[in-house]
């Protein structure tokens, strides 16, 4: 009876809101009801609607789904320094970055689905159901890292809210040790999905060592950011309590993430050009392009000068503790591993192939459709769940509050 | 009647959106056929049985479908053989008569197209070397001055990392070395083909195409049978041929007898004789994939 009324409740939470929550919501699911009609041709036609080929056989899906990885990764990482530091509402940035997570991973999966041409098919690499190829291949140990992180998160975030739904007092004994867990499991996911690529042969772009720290690295920038951006929302327009100078040294230790991540990059670029082997064609691709071929050229570049700018933003002690500058380095940084992990790591792997041809890729309609439908779910998904948390960390949504409900409503229809 | 299904394209969404949300709940609405092709296991565990049932439903539907009596094979490997090949690249030509024969032997998609086997013209001067091939040249007449060719397939590798790769097993090497894949348990995440250095795996991105009339109807389970759209397909020796003790098309084809086959582990096979007599060398030997598949320089 209870668990229907906080159904009930949840469901009355989500659709009372202002008028911008209304206009976000609606536009929300204006974009996924597009994307869908787009992700619908897919699913008659197959992926010849995409601009994937032999040559290029995978692109923009793969390149989301390994973003989204990291910024699930970089979500919950943010829980380490919080213990560290002892940052005051450690409980609230534990739920918050757990929900980004879990949203996160589901958008993961859900880029794993589109991209694959049997979706119905999923269970084969399930293990007793199907055959999992456990542990040769490295994309069932991706799996099994996002689906036990996944049910880590959830099984976190669950308890600290229904605790306090509740009005009790949280199980410590039983979160902090899964708390922790989920740090090395969030390590686990990227690293895994960096192993993914890392390990082919066929495709020396990827073949680099590197690559697995460059993707933890990069997942340190591009998680914080969304979460320096979100607690400053939540602290407008709730009674979240976030002091500025918890939000400038997470700027701080970011300053040390993008550090290292462009001296990662600054040592792979030495590395390819220097001993300028066949293996600089990819490089040159991403970089330079080939005769009039630029396709990616525009993103790797602005990639580079968006991270840099934000680099020096974060650097900076003046701009690092200015808000308005730091939102745009956030931001800036944002976009800059979006385009990175999104366009320019995955395609030159493929430009050229693996027999020396070239097919010049870029995300078709369709592919774009069907990637701002799992984006706009996300996101839908993400603004549910946090607004029913909002209502229960800040707002009084608890189990007294819809009992006194139903007893007011009870004494007036008599 | 496309045309029609197009438009009510918005109100098949709606019936659809259970299908994207839960596969299960659109069981409901197939065919007892379509149920047992959805929960059809991995081929490599079924037992004798079970594959012989599969078979003759597939001769079944292919026969129906494009209306020949069609043989779906399921036979295994023989003991002793160890299937091996050898191009002659001093004789290649490069007409491409390989590539036309491998797509009617077994059953490619004509639109669009797929082929099993690429053709590289390679420049003199450079040797082998993939960064100056081009698989798209088209002369009126081969071979050109200054070129020789390389045609590249499936190398069967000893040590094939598509397998590894794969999550599903849907993929393997058989005890006579072909590598092949079922098509029925392959879920197209097209991993293999990142990890393919040989570009030989090719992916269905459409609904495959081929005539009626030209469909072969002499098929294997794990070879040139009819595939769907979203699975991945390779070169397998033309397995339908090579465990009845014929020759792959690929070889029987070629004007410059450049394509020799054969059993590694019999020593008087033309196989044999060419790695004892000419010297020979593998693709890409650095990724120690040790293909089964050599070339050679014959004149």
């Amino acid at each position: 009876m209870s668990f229907l009324r906080f159904i009930n409740g949840s469901f009355k939470i989500i659709v009372n809101g202002g008028r911008v929550y209304y206009s976000c919501i609606f536009f929300l699911l204006v974009l996924i009801v597009w994307g869908a009609l787009g992700y619908y041709d897919q699913l008659q036609e197959g992926l010849i609607v995409t601009n994937m080929r032999d040559s290029v056989s995978w692109g923009f899906y793969i390149g989301n789904f390994t973003f989204l990885v990291g910024v699930a990764a970089a979500a919950v990482m943010l829980v380490i320094p919080a213990y560290i530091y002892d940052w005051k509402p450690i409980k609230e940035i534990v739920i918050f970055g757990e929900i980004l997570a879990i949203c996160a991973v589901i958008m993961c999966i859900a880029f794993i689905v589109v991209d694959i041409g049997e979706p119905l098919r999923f269970w084969h690499m399930l293990p007793i159901v199907g055959t999992m190829n456990f542990p040769s291949s490295i994309l069932s140990w991706d799996f099994f890292a996002l689906f036990t992180y996944f049910i880590l998160n959830l099984v976190i975030v669950t308890h600290l809210l229904y605790k306090q739904f509740h009005k009790k007092e949280y199980n410590k004994s039983f979160i902090l040790p899964l708390v922790l867990l989920s740090i090395p499991a969030a390590i686990a996911i990227h690293t895994v999905t960096a192993f993914l690529f890392n390990a082919l042969p066929a495709r020396p772009f990827w073949n680099s060592a590197l690559l697995a720290p460059r993707f933890l690295a990069s997942a340190f920038c591009s998680g914080p950011a969304i979460l320096i951006l979100l607690f400053q929302v939540l602290r407008k327009t709730t009674k979240f309590e976030i002091k500025d100078e918890v939000i400038f040294t997470i700027a701080e230790l970011m300053v040390y993430a993008m550090f290292i991540y462009l001296f990662f990059t600054v040592s792979e670029l030495f590395k390819e050009f220097y001993s300028d082997t066949e293996h600089l064609v990819y490089w040159e691709y991403l970089l330079l392009g080939v005769e009039k071929n630029r396709e990616i050229v525009f993103y790797s570049w602005s990639s580079i000068a968006m991270g840099f700018t934000a680099f020096l933003l974060f650097l900076i002690p003046k701009t690092r503790k200015n808000l308005l500058t730091l939102n745009i380095g956030a931001v800036l940084i944002y976009f800059s591993v979006y385009m990175e992990k999104g366009i320019t790591l995955i395609i030159p792997g493929f430009t050229p192939d693996s027999l020396g041809q070239y097919l010049f890729y870029v995300p078709s309609d369709i592919e774009i459709r069907t990637a701002v439908m799992i984006f706009s779910g996300g996101a839908l998904l993400f603004t549910f769940i946090s607004k029913i948390s909002i209502a229960i960390l800040f707002e009084g949504f608890s189990i007294d509050s819809l009992q006194k409900k139903s007893v007011e409503s009870n004494t007036q229809t008599v | 009647m496309q045309k029609k299904e197009k438009n009510n394209s918005r109100r098949n969404f709606l019936k659809k959106l259970p299908v994207l949300a839960l596969g299960t709940v659109a069981l409901a609405g197939c065919s007892s056929e379509e149920l047992d092709e959805f929960f059809q296991q991995n081929f490599r565990t079924l037992s004798k049985a079970e594959k012989n049932d599969i078979v003759k439903n597939l001769e079944k539907k292919y026969s129906e479908k494009y209306g020949k009596e069609f043989v779906v094979s399921d036979k295994p490997a023989t003991e002793g053989i160890l299937f091996g090949y050898a191009l002659d690249l001093s004789r290649c030509i490069g007409c491409r008569k390989c590539v036309y024969a491998c797509v009617e032997e077994n059953n490619q998609s004509r639109e669009p197209q797929v082929h099993w086997i690429q053709v590289l013209r390679m420049e003199n001067e450079k040797g082998i070397d993939v960064h100056y091939a081009n698989v798209h040249y088209n002369p009126d007449l081969v071979p050109e001055k200054g070129h020789f060719y390389m045609p590249v397939a499936c190398q069967q590798c000893r040590n094939p990392q598509c397998t590894t790769v794969c999550p599903t097993k849907a993929t393997w090497q058989t005890e006579d070395g072909i590598v092949v894949v079922d098509y029925n348990w392959c879920i197209g995440c097209r991993y293999c083909m990142a990890a393919c250095p040989y570009g030989a795996r090719h992916f269905n991105w459409g609904e495959p195409n081929i005539p009626d009339e030209e469909v072969n109807p002499i098929t294997h389970y794990l070879g040139n049978r009819p595939r769907t759209k979203g699975v991945v397909e390779k070169c397998t020796f033309c397995i339908q041929r090579v465990r009845d003790g014929k020759y792959p098309s690929c070889v029987e084809i070629c004007p410059t007898g450049s394509r020799k086959f054969g059993n590694l582990l019999d020593p008087d096979s033309e196989i044999r004789y060419i790695l004892e007599n000419k010297r020979v060398l593998v693709f890409k030997e650095e990724l120690n994939t040790q293909p089964k598949f050599y070339y050679f320089f014959g004149v």
